[in-house]
């Protein structure tokens, strides 16, 4: 399915079903999500992945388990990734709109989809490389990641709490599968277990926010929440405040900010590797986009109750973050620790609480998923049977042995420490949210963020601590007397994994090069804040002080 | 000449050129090598004969890119107008069109002189670590290429952005060329190096956003601007605020020139890194921050450099680096560290020959770091020649060499004395200048560093008779051997470069004239509501 017939079969669908004044061609279709078939159209790409899963789903357990298969159905997953894909490119490039309703048809939908398509396209890629080497025979671990995958998508379309709520709980339930799925691993059962238990905690959390908030508003759909919530003059009574607050708990422990992030090192360490990666990466990405959409669409007029919280909390993972990291031995943890630290920075997007800070909040993830995908695909393509090497000093001397690898691994670093060119797009994100950051203080009147901007920086100078760390073990080592993971003995990395390496560090690379295009598409990505208060509004509006 | 140039578009294309003919040089030494290596098995000895042939092709595909890029730099310097104020051969081009990012790159007298400094001095350090360097030798030569592309590129960018990412890119291969070929301490060095050039310049980085929103924000739409010419018309901050970002970017510059007390990675990094890393550390890296303090620091914050505490503090810290480079380098055993802390004690001079805010202070500054990368390069890879011959830096361990290594002796004594500034030298022109300019405005801060030229005399005499003119008491020296041709080449063009400079350092001079002068108005009466200098007109149709 190309984008091109995507974008002439909605055409022709919406222009019969709704009269558009004008030449169609030049209009783009909007959507009237009360009509049934309109709202089925209007989630195509998701309809597209659901069904397709499921019909994957069927598949892998109609067959015995066996290498082949396992495979096989990963190989078809991937093959759907890339028609979902192709279809979010399509109403992308449709420019499709919707009118009010329970999904969200913007840009930023269809921006937010990609990122959690691309890591798990990913994730599925490394996974068959992966289970084949660890004995891992269920085929329904892809079609797992498919799973979690439709629920990310319904996030990001969610416009409507029930939406959101079903979206996590789509997603939550398959990645809690995956933690567990290697059924031989003590560690991957104790991930999965306290990440079962905390995740259902935390669901508690939000949904008793959205029973409060339904309590104020008498609605669950964000505009029109928004909406009373101004018309009324509900910011900062009792019930909105403490809806708004559980809401915010219940986010945070999604995207592990700290003081909520207890679980993620664990989890992260006991989950098998790719699964890892499409947690730091996706998971999270799809967490932030509905945080973001509920925060800027539902919550804008509650800015004083939640800003001053969320400021703290953006604050506190960004120290917390780095700090142990600098501490940790185990890559895995690691990164686990570094992505929580990112989770701060990407905080402070949702914290700045403008259309610039949204356009940098999803360039940011886009830059973070890719240097994500990687660094896991390179300890994925290390590993042996049974993840023994994790230990950072394993990784001495990587570049006399598997120089490529060294080299990806390390733009994967600079990236995540932003650093430019030689980190590619990593430096632009921090730099694109240190301009959210600021701008949001030179022309709101809301409380000033120069202190979050220089917070990035000043934690970033901590996070050279142990990004550089693995740089200069792998590049200033020599290799370990017992080989470790650079050693000969460790097995040549599949096919798929050298290609995800590749794949992502190439991006990596060649958009910090050229990053004009990613900067206007997320620019233009950014979801429209209307009959907000005036420091929501776009700055130009706004004359300069 | 300079009509020959400009009617081939000379100044359209060569700062372009520049920038790019090191990363192309940097494929193919990689490439190239690559293949090579991948070539075939073992010879007798165990050594794959692809890897010498790989070493082979990568030293000299590295010479012959610098040696172009050298010839290049010459041409700028040729098509270079002396007469006339402003940017030369400046370009414009959109990068980041949403965040109005260009790509934009210019010269003036002082970024024409280092860049000269800087391609006179790659094709020598490559020739310097010929047989020095022995592992992973392609990757080393496309390192310092990559580096070269970084260093100019901070000479040549006109856009904050720009200036930042080049900023960052000399870094990362620096702290490879350190860390991977480095002596023992090595990765200590080079993570010192890393992150302490980092917490500068991440600050800075602040500091530029803050100014690009400011500047853009007051003009056209919500866009911050971030082009240096724009910047230096329209710039306008409060004094406070002026002070907070000066203190950014003076922090940045300040630990890269190094002052003190932000030297402390310099001894560190300049005795751990190969010959060549620490000339072109010394040489070239140094002279990154006393340039951001010519281009940036002072010309974007006028009030806060001209603020009467601001400025005592700064041109405390010169003098202070001046005596106190000195005093250290006095008592240093190893040779290479000595050599790294009159570094120190240069660079203040070039602090307070800037801060003195006359003509004469500033381009005697700019000579001094000329000749301060010229002299300290030459010492450096003196010092690398001995050291590869002995393995052995501390001055004790050699005595009386002067005898079986004259051509060596008779060099090192030559640069030393050009760095302690002898008349006839170029080390003279220019810590005269810095001293009668400075003499002027604060002769105070003059005299006590008059005091520091002493000192230089004292450690590296002390220093050049303990190497040469002892008795030859240590029976391996005596069987050294003396300079070989490839050597005496490399020396060559330092030598006549120290004695031009001393005896005609017109060309220089007059080429930083309208730069040093324009620097002087800026800074002087920036603070007024109308810029006097001419540095602010862009070329044009460069920009809407």
């Amino acid at each position: 399915m190309s984008g091109g017939s995507v974008h002439q079969a909605l055409s022709v669908a919406v222009s019969q079903a709704v009269p558009l004044p004008g030449s169609p061609a030049a209009v783009a279709p909007t959507f009237d999500l009360h009509i049934p078939s309109q709202l089925t159209l209007a989630l195509g790409p998701d309809i597209v992945l659901f069904v397709g899963t499921t019909v994957l789903m069927l598949w892998a357990a109609w067959r015995p388990d066996s290498r082949e298969h396992q495979s096989n159905v990963g190989r078809a997953s991937l093959a759907l990734v890339f028609v979902t894909m192709a279809a979010v490119v399509g109403y992308d490039l449709a420019h499709v709109t919707a009118g009010p309703g329970v999904i969200a048809v913007d840009a930023f939908r269809w921006a937010s989809d990609l990122i959690f398509l691309a890591a798990s396209a990913g994730t599925i890629a490394l996974s068959i490389d992966y289970n084949a080497r660890e004995g891992i025979l269920a085929a329904e671990s892809h079609v797992m990641v498919l799973f979690a995958t439709s629920g990310m998508m319904l996030l990001a379309a969610g416009r409507d709490l029930m939406i959101i709520f079903l979206g996590i709980e789509l997603m939550s339930v398959a990645v809690y599968i995956l933690a567990g799925f290697n059924r031989r691993s003590a560690r991957s059962a104790e991930g999965a277990l306290k990440y079962f238990l905390l995740g259902a905690f935390s669901t508690g959390f939000l949904l008793y926010g959205i029973a409060l908030i339904y309590g104020a508003t008498g609605s669950t759909n964000l505009t029109v929440i928004g909406d009373r919530i101004h018309l009324y003059s509900l910011a900062g009574t009792p019930l909105v405040t403490v809806g708004v607050a559980l809401i915010l708990v219940g986010f945070a422990f999604k995207i592990a900010a700290v003081p909520f992030h207890m679980w993620a090192p664990d989890v992260y360490e006991g989950a098998p590797t790719p699964i890892t990666g499409f947690m730091a990466a996706a998971v999270k990405a799809a967490a932030f986009a509905a945080f973001l959409r509920v925060w800027l669409e539902a919550f804008g007029d509650v800015v004083y109750q939640w800003h001053d919280a969320m400021w703290f909390l953006a604050i506190l993972t960004m120290l917390a973050g780095n700090v142990v990291a600098l501490v940790q031995r185990n890559i895995k943890r690691m990164l686990a620790y570094s992505s929580i630290a990112q989770a701060g920075y990407v905080l402070v997007g949702v914290v700045a609480g403008t259309t610039l800070g949204a356009s940098a909040f999803l360039f940011f993830l886009a830059a973070y998923t890719l240097a994500t995908l990687g660094a896991f695909a390179v300890i994925v393509a290390l590993g042996d049977a049974g993840e023994t090497q994790l230990d950072i000093g394993d990784y001495a001397g990587l570049w006399t042995t598997r120089p490529w690898l060294a080299a990806a691994m390390t733009a994967c670093m600079l990236s995540l420490l932003g650093f430019p060119i030689f980190g590619g797009i990593g430096f632009l994100a921090k730099w694109y949210m240190l301009q959210a950051a600021l701008e949001a203080s030179y022309f709101g009147d809301a409380k000033p963020q120069v202190e979050l901007a220089v917070m990035i920086v000043v934690t970033s100078v901590i996070s050279a601590g142990y990004y550089l760390r693995l740089v200069t073990i792998m590049f200033m080592r020599p290799v370990r007397a017992d080989g470790g993971a650079a050693g000969n003995a460790a097995p040549r990395a599949g096919h798929l994994t050298q290609w995800v390496v590749g794949v992502s560090v190439a991006l990596l690379l060649a958009l910090g090069l050229a990053p004009a295009y990613l900067v206007s598409w997320t620019a233009k990505s950014a979801p429209v804040i209307a009959n907000r208060p005036t420091y929501l509004l776009p700055s130009s509006a706004i004359p300069p002080r | 000449m300079r009509e020959l140039l400009l009617s081939a578009g000379y100044d359209h294309w060569i700062l372009t050129v520049l920038l790019v003919v090191p990363v192309l040089g940097a494929l193919v030494v990689w490439i190239g090598a690559s293949a090579l290596e991948s070539g075939g098995g073992t010879d007798a000895a165990g050594t794959p004969p692809g890897t010498a042939a790989a070493a082979r092709f990568a030293r000299w595909v590295a010479l012959l890119t610098f040696v172009a890029e050298f010839v290049l730099s010459v041409g700028l310097w040729w098509s270079f107008d002396p007469s006339i104020d402003g940017w030369q051969s400046l370009i414009s081009v959109p990068w980041i069109t949403t965040w109005r990012v260009n790509y934009t790159l210019g010269v003036d007298g002082i970024a024409v002189v280092l860049i000269l400094l800087t391609t006179l001095l790659m094709p020598l350090t490559v020739m310097g670590s010929w047989t020095s360097v022995r592992e992973k030798v392609p990757t080393f030569y496309a390192l310092m290429l990559i580096l070269t592309t970084g260093m100019i590129g901070v000479f040549v960018s006109l856009d904050l952005f720009l200036f930042y990412v080049m900023w960052e890119v000399m870094l990362v291969p620096m702290y490879f060329i350190i860390g991977i070929w480095g002596g023992e301490r090595r990765i200590y060095a080079s993570i010192k190096f890393f992150i302490y050039t980092m917490i500068g310049s991440f600050l800075m980085l602040v500091a530029i956003l803050y100014v690009g929103f400011h500047v853009g924000g007051t003009a056209a739409g919500q866009a911050p601007d971030f082009s240096y010419p724009d910047l230096l018309a329209r710039l306008r901050v409060t004094p406070i605020a002026a002070r907070w970002l000066f203190g950014a970017f003076f922090l940045a510059f300040a630990i890269k020139v190094p002052m003190f007390p932000f030297h402390t990675w310099l001894p560190d990094a300049h005795v751990e890194a190969p010959t060549a890393g620490s000339v072109i550390l010394a040489g070239i890296m140094l002279k990154m921050g006393t340039f951001g303090f010519l281009r940036f620091a002072a010309p974007l914050f006028p009030s806060a450099a001209l603020d009467p505490g601001i400025r005592a503090i700064i041109l405390g810290l010169a003098v202070t680096g001046v005596l106190y480079g000195a005093l250290v380098a006095l008592v240093q055993p190893d040779f290479k560290k000595l050599v790294a802390y009159s570094s120190v004690s240069h660079l203040g001079f070039v602090m307070l020959g800037i801060f003195a805010f006359t003509q004469q202070s500033v381009q005697g500054a700019i000579l001094v770091m000329l000749n301060h990368g010229i002299s300290t390069g030459a010492l450096f890879l003196l010092i690398g020649m001995i050291y590869e011959r002995t393995h052995t830096r501390q001055i004790s361990d050699y005595g009386g060499i002067a005898r079986v290594v004259p051509l060596f002796s008779t060099l090192l004594t030559f640069v030393a004395l050009s760095s302690i500034g002898l008349p006839g030298t170029n080390g003279f022109v220019g810590e005269f200048l810095v001293l009668i300019g400075s003499f002027r405005t604060v002769p105070y801060h003059a005299m006590l560093a008059t005091v520091g030229v002493i000192f230089a005399a004292a450690y590296l005499l002390w220093a050049i008779q303990r190497i040469l003119f002892n008795s030859l008491d240590k029976p391996r020296n005596a069987a050294l051997r003396d300079l070989n041709w490839r050597e005496l080449a490399l020396m060559a063009p330092l030598v006549a470069c120290i004695i031009w400079l001393g005896v005609y350092p017109a060309p220089i001079l007059r080429r930083t004239d309208h730069a040093a002068a324009a620097f002087v108005q800026e800074v002087e009466h920036g603070s007024g509501t109308q810029r006097p200098s001419s540095r602010v007109a862009y070329a044009p149709g460069a920009r809407p």
